[in-house]
């Protein structure tokens, strides 16, 4: 193994840095200003972080990522440009803002086009625990990912071959500011151990994973943990086969289940929602999902990786319901979408902050029990959704249930539906809520797809 | 442009201004080889980015990016070091270098070539700025034509998206061994999407192309063509119907559709992959893996193709590599530390997003040869199936080689003609054995427009896939009519 003595890296959120950050976005609006602008917008971020792989016990990958970047939006009037550079030295900066102006030029008349309203723009900015810089030593690192990779190896004689297990830190701040004098900054820490491992049995060979994610190292999973996890998921799909083609319930297993969220956040969004591109239109006030439903954004909790005070465009954010009893509440709403469907900024310039589907009485178990007879999904693959239709058709695998328990893994099938259907058909929610993500779900159960097969 | 033109432009753009000529970057490579380090390598970049964005009538966005580093990589059997700055300068080099070479243990140093020299290539495109290769107004003005031809087409079309985008990227490559190369790429793309609707359904259709070449290639047919086939696939989506469920012969148009090979086979047999064992096509060189007949490809020198280059990001000259020959598995697609470690020659397959990413085996140009049978023979061999001619994406597990790709248009077949669209799906199988059950390859070949994007290990290059009509006689559809 290698021997590497790490010197930490100083913070790069620390107040001198978020100082330089907010002088170059100063800088930046006053040459917006300068050249003419009548409204301007700047977002300036630095990044460092560390990654290791350690593959069948041996250091594969050392990598060190160090990026920065500042983007620039002007107005004239009711005509925008927007330029971006990975340069933030004095000269680059004024040379990125005036490649904004030039394209300005050139770009139409848009009644709808400029900064967020000024009211809307945040004015607290509550520490909402997201920056908890870590600095592994790069032998700390390698330790952990070969700690959890050994755990995913070691569960199992089945266990064959790996892609290795992965641990991954990085820091990030960014400053924005704009025209209307707001001018803020946020830091924020991920961190994140992960392990890929293969089963192999009489010739065929299945791969699965786990990851943890987490803005707190502390809050990480343990390695061995997560190794076990890893290598149960993989073991038991060994064995696969294919169905044949039927129409039966749907579970889908929590990790994958806020794809569903993610698909209705796709048809809620203003830019589709005003462009006529979703299945969801016109939908405000309509039984969207099956009664008892509830979709709801928390932007303010402590830690978690969706959270933050304000949005890309520095309008506050608030906690609210997007669906309740199954009924569409709001959509999801920048400053420029909003202005085209005449409605306010729902503070999701960049998307949602945490959107929850609050889970319900049943763990995986008791959802299983309560499909009965059908299909547990466990994995997805390919993009199998018509936006504009609802459309769903993608790729699957997971595992036959009968009687409320997992009978045989099958792989090599696809399921299909309406999302507008499988919205208002879901008659089963799971309290073992993934909050790994932005999009927070429990596994979801889903009364009756199409499952194509041989 | 001949390659040492390319590399005069390359050390111009990226050294030269910062002061670096072959004494500073012998200096960095005596600092990262050591005698566990068997080969290192600094890719240096410099990119320009433009697009520009017409809906409802109107070119409401643009934005310019400019990207520049350098990446440091310094490899030690299986392992790789790597770290990459954002600023060419010699201070951070020198630190990128001491980074990445951090992965192999302290051992002797050993000397570093100074004879540099260039590597043996040759020019597949030209090294216009793409950029400047049309004034701004008349960038608003193509996209401006292209939503009215839309919209003159047919008055259920509701809904316009069209964009257009391009790259100029200037890469000099220095590698341990002394090789220097330079390369200078343009890319440009085209693309348009249409919502149609009628009595409250709406539809959509999207095209579009590109390549390495500048904004000349959009000449009014071509763009208008964009504009003209997005329309008509929407309106044709208008009349779909539930697509079928399960497994059933499906024809796939040529062109495009090779996305199949791309996701059945090629990712699979990218040299990492088989190294490590973790692919359904590791160790199965020599077999038969495909039906008597057909040919599969990988050809990087195409000339101005999307998916082309004329040395890859390793600074290997690429090349065609035939991966599966008249049915059987040939070969490998391989980056220098995959052929390395696998005892085989590396195949110009080494690339990578931007100086920010690693190398890693990626796909150029993939597709299958020519057969020679009549697309309408094909068509009329089908009892009952499914006519898919476009697609949208496609993904794959490379370990259980299971892999999917979507339909956006399709048809029925019954009794032997096609006869009604039906709504896209999702069509699955099994990479190693999918096109074992090929019973009839078309004589018509064609590679796709130009807008294939690929992603692996969180990185996305350009590529492109081709292939003549085919039948598979059994593939499963994803459809909701059981």
């Amino acid at each position: 193994m290698s021997a590497v003595a790490s010197v930490p890296a100083a913070s790069v959120a620390d107040e001198a840095s978020r100082a330089r950050l907010a002088a170059v976005v100063e800088m930046a609006l006053a040459e917006a200003r300068r050249l003419g602008a009548s409204q301007s917008e700047v977002a300036v971020n630095v990044s460092q972080g560390l990654s290791v792989t350690v593959r069948l016990g041996e250091v594969e990958t050392l990598e060190h990522t160090r990026d920065k970047g500042i983007g620039v939006t002007v107005y004239f009037g009711t005509r925008s440009g927007s330029a971006s550079s990975t340069d933030l030295t004095e000269p680059a900066v004024r040379e990125t803002v005036r490649a904004a102006c030039s394209i300005a030029k050139f770009t139409a008349e848009d009644d709808c086009a400029g900064l967020a309203e000024r009211a809307r723009l945040a004015t607290r900015f509550p520490d909402l625990g997201l920056h908890h810089p870590w600095n592994p030593a790069t032998d700390e690192a390698i330790e952990m990912a070969r700690a959890c990779e050994d755990a995913a190896r070691g569960l199992d004689a089945r266990i064959s071959n790996s892609e290795g297990g992965s641990l991954s830190t990085q820091e990030a701040i960014e400053v924005y500011g704009n025209s209307h004098g707001f001018l803020a900054g946020t830091a924020g820490t991920r961190h994140s151990l992960s392990v890929s491992v293969i089963a192999q049995v009489a010739g065929a060979m299945q791969r699965d994973y786990w990851y943890s994610l987490a803005r707190n190292a502390r809050d990480l999973q343990a390695a061995e943990d997560i190794g076990h996890i890893a290598a149960h998921r993989t073991v038991r799909r060994l064995g696969a086969r294919q169905l044949s083609t039927r129409e039966c319930p749907v579970l889908f297993e929590a990790p994958l289940a806020g794809s569903l969220l993610s698909h209705l956040v796709g048809a809620v969004r203003g830019g589709s929602l005003y462009r006529r591109t979703s299945f969801l239109l016109d939908s405000l006030g309509q039984q969207v999902f099956a009664p008892g439903i509830r979709i709801h954004e928390q932007p303010y909790l402590v830690g978690a990786i969706g959270s933050a005070a304000y949005d890309s465009e520095g309008v506050a954010t608030t906690p609210r319901d997007l669906v309740r009893d199954g009924v569409l509440q709001g959509y999801v709403l920048d400053s420029y979408s909003g202005r085209k469907l005449a409605m306010p900024s729902t503070g999701n310039a960049g998307g949602v902050h945490n959107l929850t589907l609050d889970p319900g009485p049943y763990d995986l178990a008791g959802l299983l029990k309560l499909m009965g007879t059908g299909l547990l999904v466990t994995e997805l693959i390919g993009f199998g959704v018509n936006a504009v239709t609802g459309d769903y058709s993608r790729g699957a695998a997971g595992f036959w249930v009968e009687g409320g328990e997992v009978q045989y893994p099958v792989e090599e099938i696809t399921i299909a539906g309406n999302l507008k259907e499988m919205y208002r058909a879901i008659i089963g929610v799971g309290n073992d809520v993934d909050t790994r993500g932005n999009l927070r779900t429990g596994s979801i159960l889903i009364e009756r797809m199409t499952v194509a097969g041989n | 442009m001949s390659d040492e033109q390319a590399l005069v432009m390359a050390r111009r753009t990226l050294l030269e201004p910062a002061g670096l000529g072959e004494r500073e970057l012998e200096r960095l490579f005596g600092q990262v080889m050591h005698a566990q380090v068997d080969h290192a390598d600094a890719y240096f970049q410099y990119s320009r980015h433009e697009s520009w964005s017409l809906e409802e009538g109107i070119v409401k966005s643009g934005s310019y990016n400019i990207e520049a580093g350098v990446g440091v990589r310094a490899v030690s059997g299986e392992k790789t070091g790597f770290a990459y700055s954002d600023e060419i300068a010699l201070p951070a080099l020198l630190e990128a270098g001491t980074t990445a070479r951090a992965i192999a243990r302290a051992g002797a140093a050993v000397s570093v070539p100074v004879a540099w020299r260039a590597a043996p290539t040759r020019a597949l495109y030209v090294p216009d700025d793409p950029l400047a290769s049309l004034a701004d107004a008349d960038k608003v003005r193509l996209l401006e034509r292209v939503e009215q031809a839309a919209r003159a087409m047919d008055s259920r079309v509701k809904q316009v998206m069209a964009s257009l985008a391009a790259v100029h990227e200037v890469v000099l490559i220095a590698r341990s061994d002394g090789q220097m190369t330079g390369d200078v790429r343009p890319l440009v793309r085209l693309s348009v999407t249409v919502i149609v609707e009628r009595d409250g359904r709406r539809e959509s259709g999207s095209s579009g192309g590109g390549g390495r070449v500048t904004y000349g290639h959009f000449s009014d047919e071509v763009a208008l063509g964009f504009a003209r086939e997005a329309v008509r696939q929407a309106l044709v989506n208008l009349d779909a119907g539930d697509a079928p469920a399960g497994s059933m012969p499906v024809v796939l148009g040529p062109g495009w559709p090779g996305i199949l090979l791309h996701e059945a086979i090629g990712h699979g047999l990218e040299g990492d992959f088989n190294r490590k064992g973790t692919s359904a096509f590791a160790g199965r060189i020599g077999e038969r893996v495909a039906a008597p007949g057909i040919t599969v490809v990988d050809d990087g020198t195409l000339p101005n193709r999307r998916g082309s280059l004329s040395v890859d990001d390793e600074g290997t000259p690429t090349q065609r590599t035939v991966l599966i020959e008249d049915g059987f598995l040939r070969g490998y697609m391989q980056d220098q530390m995959n052929a390395r470690l696998m005892g085989v020659a590396p195949t110009g397959n080494g690339r990578r997003e931007s100086y920010a990413h690693m190398p890693y085996p990626r796909m150029t140009n993939t597709y299958m040869l020519a057969g020679d049978r009549n697309p309408a023979e094909i068509i009329a061999s089908v009892d009952r199936g499914l006519y898919a001619v476009n697609f949208g994406g496609g993904q794959v597990d490379i370990t259980s080689g299971k892999f999917v790709f979507s339909a956006a248009e399709a048809y029925l077949i019954e009794r032997g003609r096609v006869t009604r669209p039906i709504k896209g799906a999702t069509l699955i199988g099994n990479g190693p054995d999918v096109l074992t059950r090929v019973s009839m390859i078309g004589n018509d070949l064609q590679l796709d427009p130009g807008v294939g994007t690929c992603g692996k290990e969180g990185q996305s290059v350009p590529v492109g896939v081709g292939q003549p009509t085919l039948r598979i006689d059994a593939l499963t559809v994803g459809g909701t009519q059981s």
